[in-house]
């Protein structure tokens, strides 16, 4: 093989390296290095003179390898590999140094440093790029079948545009109907149309779409696979009810003698019975049993649901069901939980009674709710007289979130709206800023203002029921400062409303991982990219959309289902996708068959053939994270584009002292 | 139990003015089995005010009765007071984390031939030592003469409540109350029990101080309780010596005796009021000892909801 030729390039990316980092001097410093004929510096590399500049030097030069010390290669790496296979070269020959997310940035106030640091971070991968292996990447197929997890608004959403454009979904809910939060809500801001009104003919579409298979009451339990080929295992929860026979007549629970609060539709307002629809126009229509509560189950007495029904349908004898799944795609849109007002012992939230929180509203205003929308205190008569609202519960409080849940202050204006409308009742709002940022929100707020509502700017510092004076005597008084006229305030009420924010799911960490992806510091999961890929995830094949990627009110909700949607579609028709080849080859000839990186593989990529005693890795299944290299015993795995004489090449290159140009330590 | 000979620091209020606080104390231990040795040549916490005057010294001056404690072995220490127990915990806790801050106030020990290494001393308030090492069971095992038919405030004050709750939360905690019913009484549902009493405010400004100790009482009066139990002498000072005044600033006629918990433990262990220190409020407490029944008073049914009422949220345990 003739000698390796190298070419380097050092990006200024404006001002945002060459700020700080000398890249002229970086630029020069690395013709001195071996192997290198040709080291120039750019204003933009990535730009398309720039990407030019690489495709004509490797023809001028004849170019072996290519390094490009620019930004991180989440960025660029795929723009300069291109540019390299344009040129016919093969575009695993280049290596890029990461000379600004780990140099200018991270030191801003040295140059000298972050000069020679952006010197020692080229020549580390001068020193390795010259070990590349040209690498071909693997092209799989992409299966037409898309997994939606979460039937709230984003994942109907999203399981409808891509049935609607012809391919197979899977829709799989946890409750036993689909609908989510929205269709616990009476009434949606700003428009204050009918929530169920506009969400039902959704949820009938996906219930009844041919190419929706809707998998309610059940939950993803195994995910395994990669993009295209991903192999899903789903429990459909027992829900003791014969779907081809239950028409969903209700006498069942009409008759059921067990009546239990309902935490979840009824966000713990209302009460529903052990076998139960959460609401009238739940999709499906079939109820289900609660096992925990149900009688039957408890004593193996009662059966009256088995007695009523005319058609037979109660199975109590009905198991789990585990269903395998083969998709291409999956889309994650599992939604929010509602913030715990209890963490908040000061507000009174389960101690006073006509504390409510927003869910708990929702339910007391809305037609379909346990007082048919009658706003009224928790004696279930009294008609409130005069309402506080507290914005930010749980929100933008760095006791619990330090995030902005972004729709409370705008269901607060709706409610505000809703107990004027019904009850006439004065309406005080605490918040500590208004924040109605979409089309139409501030001209509803000054809506809501022009209609009555006082607004008070003060954080709400305790919600007491111990009266002061004979006005206080029997209400719930609100103690916050007036910021505005610099005074404390106690005002009584009747009623308190707490906007509760929106956290993640509680088990939005075990989910994620479940599927590949991350949780941010709020706990949501975390997209590829924040501004420019926001329903992607670094799981290729794995999408995100609506309230689990981060607080999000219905329209944004749907924008996110509808995004992934087209991202999927978009795979599918490209009909396959090419995988990086970065991946483990275990040499056959010299593996001992200990089967230790069986195990160790986190992907089950690692099988062991018995007529041949020895492993071998499954390369579509490996992700190339390197487990079972670094576990072999006998050294005979190797991760490519990660081979020990890249990784040492590596190591030496950066230990270059690049004031002296000499090594600091003797090669290995 | 975890041992029977418990490092004590009494502070000057026990020693000065409250002396209910110490004989009950006293009583309380020898009747539960262990023993209070008071750390020897211990000095003055500071009180609440001289943090906020010369910031130095204040450490200096609580971080010598840790060194002290220190130096006689003590790896833990029993404060009956809040005021004192603050100083201390917040002493030991911020020469740690302040580690400049532990050297300065070392420079300071040393002139007297000193040394406090942050985090030997364990400060402890004598409501949570007893609550934790004696335990619910040995006190209900203990208990002669359950407080059947009182109904008590019970009342934590703000200290141990914050920055860092003794007792778990900050604005309800529930150990106290617990202990209470445990002795047989019922804990009155007593929504202040972390407010403030006022402290030194009756020497600064006296409209404050009425208004902060009148709400409390007031409380107290509407949760129905017979009698306050506190677990400070500040705190118990000035809602009993005060009330008085208060009522008058106010046009209130209130009567609540405030009592320290560990009389009102005793008690519940037999001992006689006498040995206990009553007698020595200025809300006479007789009345709680008269309102004291032989039998379970019959348990209230909680009052009927009406037909249509709304669930309310459960609350965790």
């Amino acid at each position: 093989m003739s000698e390796p030729r190298v070419g380097v390039y050092v990006c200024h990316c404006g001002h945002n390296i060459a700020g700080t980092v000398d890249v002229e001097h970086v630029a020069e410093w690395a013709m001195g290095l071996p192997n290198v004929v040709v080291s120039r510096d750019n204003k933009f590399m990535c730009a398309s003179t720039g990407q030019e500049q690489v495709e004509q030097d490797i023809k001028e030069f004849d170019l072996t390898h290519v390094v490009v010390a620019s930004c991180s290669p989440h960025m660029h790496e795929k723009t300069f590999r291109n540019a390299c296979a344009r040129a016919g070269l093969n575009p695993y020959m280049f290596e890029m140094a990461n000379i600004r997310e780990h140099a200018s940035w991270v030191h801003p106030n040295d140059r000298d440093g972050a000069t020679n640091k952006a010197k020692a971070l080229v020549s580390a991968a001068v020193h390795r790029v010259v070990h590349h292996q040209p690498l071909e990447p693997m092209v799989v197929s992409i299966r037409p079948e898309t997994l939606v997890v979460g039937g709230g608004i984003a994942g109907i959403q999203a399981a409808l545009e891509i049935a609607d454009a012809g391919y197979h979904v899977y829709l799989v809910e946890r409750e036993p109907s689909i609908g989510g939060h929205m269709a616990m809500f009476d009434k949606t801001f700003p428009t204050l149309d009918c929530s169920a009104c506009i969400l039902t003919p959704k949820m009938f579409d996906a219930g009844g779409h041919p190419n929706i298979t809707l998998l309610s009451y059940s939950e993803v339990e195994r995910v395994d696979g990669y993009v295209g080929n991903f192999t899903v295992q789903v429990r459909k929860k027992a829900r003791k009810v014969d779907q081809d026979l239950c028409t969903g007549c209700g006498s069942c629970w009409d008759k059921c003698p067990i009546r239990i609060v309902d935490t979840v539709f009824e966000a713990g307002l209302g009460y529903r019975k052990a076998i139960y629809r959460p609401f009238p126009q739940a999709v499906p229509k079939y109820p289900v049993i609660d096992v925990e509560n149900c009688t039957y189950f408890k004593t193996g007495k009662c059966r009256m649901c088995e007695k009523v029904c005319p058609t037979n349908a109660i199975r109590f004898d009905m198991e789990d069901e585990i269903v395998e799944l083969e998709v291409g795609n999956i889309i994650l849109a599992t939604g929010f939980k509602l913030f715990d007002a209890r963490r908040i012992p000061q507000y009174g939230y389960g101690r006073l009674e006509n504390v409510f929180t927003s869910l708990e509203f929702e339910r007391l205003t809305n037609a379909a709710g346990p007082t048919e929308g009658k706003i009224v205190l928790r004696d279930g008569e009294t008609t409130p007289k005069t309402v506080a609202i507290i914005h930010c519960v749980g929100s933008r409080d760095r006791n619990f979130n330090t995030h902005c849940s972004a729709i409370c202050c705008m269901s607060s204006l709706k409610f505000a709206h809703l107990v004027m409308e019904k009850t006439g009742a004065q309406v005080y709002n605490f918040y500590i800023d208004m924040r109605p940022i979409h089309k139409g929100y501030e001209e509803f707020y000054h809506r809501i203002m022009e209609e009555g509502a006082q607004f008070v700017r003060g954080k709400v510092s305790e919600i007491t029921g111990v009266a002061r004076s004979p006005e206080e005597d029997g209400k719930v008084i609100v103690v916050c400062e007036d910021t505005l006229i610099g005074h404390q305030r106690r005002v009584p009420v009747d009623m308190v409303i707490l906007a509760a924010g929106l956290e993640p799911r509680a088990d939005a960490q075990a989910v994620g991982y479940l599927f590949g992806v991350g949780c941010g510091d709020t706990g949501f999961f975390t997209e590829r990219h924040p501004k420019l890929d926001p329903v992607a995830t670094v799981t290729e094949g794995v999408f995100i959309a609506g309230a689990c990627q981060g607080a999000k009110d219905i329209p944004d909700s749907v924008a996110q289902g509808a995004a992934a949607a087209a991202r999927v579609l978009g795979t599918i028709s490209r009909r396959e996708v090419s995988l990086e080849p970065i991946r483990a080859s275990i040499d056959e000839e010299r593996c001992s068959g200990c089967r230790i990186c069986n195990n160790m593989c986190p992907y089950h990529a690692i099988d062991f053939i018995e007529e041949k005693g020895v492993s071998r890795v499954n390369p579509a299944l490996c992700k190339g994270c390197g487990t079972c290299v670094a576990a072999c015993p006998s050294q005979v795995i190797s991760g490519a584009h990660f081979t020990f004489d890249q990784l040492m090449a590596e190591i030496d290159g950066i230990l270059v002292d690049v004031l002296s140009d000499r090594p600091i330590v003797e090669a290995v | 139990m975890t041992a029977t000979r418990y490092p004590y620091y009494p502070g000057c209020s026990l020693q000065h003015r409250s002396h209910a606080y110490q004989q009950s104390t006293e009583a309380v231990a020898r009747a539960l089995g262990f023993e209070l040795v008071e750390v020897d040549d211990w000095n003055c916490c500071g009180a609440t005010e001289y943090f906020s005057v010369n910031r130095l010294p204040a450490y200096a001056l609580v971080a010598r009765n840790l060194a002290r404690a220190a130096e006689q072995g003590a790896t833990e220490i029993v404060v009956p007071c809040s005021a004192c127990f603050l100083n201390l915990h917040k002493t030991d806790k911020n020469m740690g984390r302040y580690p400049k801050l532990g050297e300065r106030v070392n420079q300071a020990l040393a002139a007297g031939k000193l040394h406090y290494e942050p985090g030997t001393v364990k400060v402890r308030h004598l409501l949570e030592m007893v609550i934790t090492d004696i335990g619910n069971d040995r006190l209900k095992e203990r208990t002669r003469r359950p407080l059947y038919g009182l109904k008590l405030a019970a009342y934590y004050g703000c200290l141990v409540a914050r920055p860092d709750s003794v007792f778990g939360s900050t604005e309800q905690p529930t150990a106290m109350d617990k202990m209470l019913e445990l002795l047989g009484a019922q804990a009155a549902p007593f929504a202040l029990k972390t407010f403030c009493c006022g402290g030194h405010m009756t020497q600064i400004s006296e409209d404050t101080a009425f208004e902060m100790i009148h709400r409390i009482v007031q409380n107290a009066v509407q949760s129905g309780a017979d009698a306050i139990v506190a677990i400070c002498p500040m705190c118990q000072l000035n809602l009993d010596v005060y009330q008085e005044a208060a009522n008058r600033y106010f046009e209130t006629d209130y009567h609540v005796p405030v009592l320290f918990f560990t009389q009102v433990l005793g008690l519940a262990l037999g001992l006689s009021p006498k040995e206990l220190g009553f007698g020595q409020e200025f809300v006479d407490a007789r009345s709680v000892l008269d309102k004291i029944q032989d039998v379970p008073p019959p348990r209230a049914t909680p009052a009927r909801r009406p037909k249509n009422a709304l669930p309310m949220p459960a609350m965790p345990e």
